[in-house]
């Protein structure tokens, strides 16, 4: 069985940048698959994976991680003015992240309307 | 009062020259890409020798290596820097890639831990970086998130990227694919190891740090 967390932003956003990857990996290190409102900035996107291997060891292998960021970059004129005042008014709020435990998620595929997520499992049951 | 000028100018114009003198020029990506092969490629070419063990295992970069005083020369212009070459960042690591790559169970736990140290340490030093190369195997996807991280942190930092797109002599290769990934930077396609294309690297290099 694979366990998916949502965290809403509001979870997150008054924590410092050190808190807010503790908290992420924390549960992640649970074998639990972190589904988070929005992306955390660029600098705490490197600290989670510094972290993620100074925790490494026998049973934590490291993380899966996906950022799903939209972006309408077809949009022109007013629509595009509108999507970028949205961006500013929703700043790190917009997107998806995901956060898996490398133990369990093997891969994720990013495609504009799809995240496919591969568990060990699901490879096992392929070869079988 | 004069002197305290005087020493303030000298000061300044030594920072100057000590900042320009030591150019950090930072080859980055995930393992494998060719980062060793490509530092081996400009040592050769400019100092004629090599920087660095490379193979077919990944991770065989574990610990950050400098070389200081690269001088390279291009159309009338000179440029030189500590040329570092950084382990391949990943975000997972697992000893039973280099079990099956042939390595036994005690050295393939024990580079996995090693490699683990490295990623940190590429991450520590990318504060210490003037310039960068961002080196990607042009046979492998170049969207992934590993990819995306690593140039969204140098951007942030507003440090000068220049991305190579790295084993263009193989069949699988696909240097337009990482250009339209990265639109925004020069990406460049390369064979650091026979030296395809070698010369308008060094162009792209002069045009982003010299």
């Amino acid at each position: 069985m694979v366990t998916l967390q949502f965290v809403p932003y509001h979870e997150i956003e008054d924590l410092g940048s050190a808190r807010r990857v503790k908290k992420l990996i924390d549960i992640v290190k649970q074998n639990k698959i972190v589904l988070l409102q929005g992306r955390l900035k660029k600098e705490e996107e490197t600290d989670l994976i510094s972290i993620a291997m100074e925790e490494f060891g026998d049973k934590f292998k490291g993380i899966e991680l996906a950022v799903i960021n939209p972006k309408n970059n077809d949009a022109t004129g007013l629509k595009k003015a509108r999507n970028n005042f949205f961006r500013f008014l929703l700043g790190n709020r917009q997107g998806l992240t995901i956060i898996g435990p490398a133990n369990i998620v093997t891969e994720i595929k990013k495609d504009p309307n799809k995240i496919e997520l591969y568990t060990k499992e699901a490879k096992k049951r392929k070869k079988k | 009062m004069i002197n305290i000028i005087k020493a303030f100018i000298n000061k300044v114009l030594k920072g100057l020259f000590k900042k320009k003198k030591n150019i950090k020029l930072g080859l980055y990506g995930p393992p494998n890409g060719g980062k060793t092969t490509l530092a081996n490629r400009i040592c050769k070419d400019w100092l004629g020798e090599d920087m660095g063990a490379v193979s077919n295992v990944a991770h065989e970069t574990r610990e950050v290596q400098i070389k200081e005083q690269v001088n390279i020369k291009s159309k009338g212009k000179e440029l030189t820097f500590n040329l570092v070459d950084t382990p391949g960042i990943a975000t997972k690591i697992d000893y039973e890639d280099f079990i099956k790559s042939g390595l036994k169970e005690k050295q393939a736990k024990q580079r996995a831990k090693e490699a683990t140290k490295g990623v940190i340490d590429s991450i520590k030093w990318l504060d210490e970086m003037d310039t960068v190369i961002i080196v990607l195997d042009a046979t492998k996807d170049p969207y992934t998130q590993v990819n995306i991280t690593i140039v969204g942190n140098l951007q942030a930092r507003k440090i000068p990227v220049l991305i190579v797109a790295n084993k263009s002599d193989l069949k699988k290769a696909d240097v337009k694919k990482v250009q339209s990934a990265y639109p925004q930077y020069n990406v460049i396609g390369i064979s650091a190891k026979y030296g395809n294309n070698i010369d308008k690297f060094y162009e792209g290099l002069f045009a982003i740090a010299g």
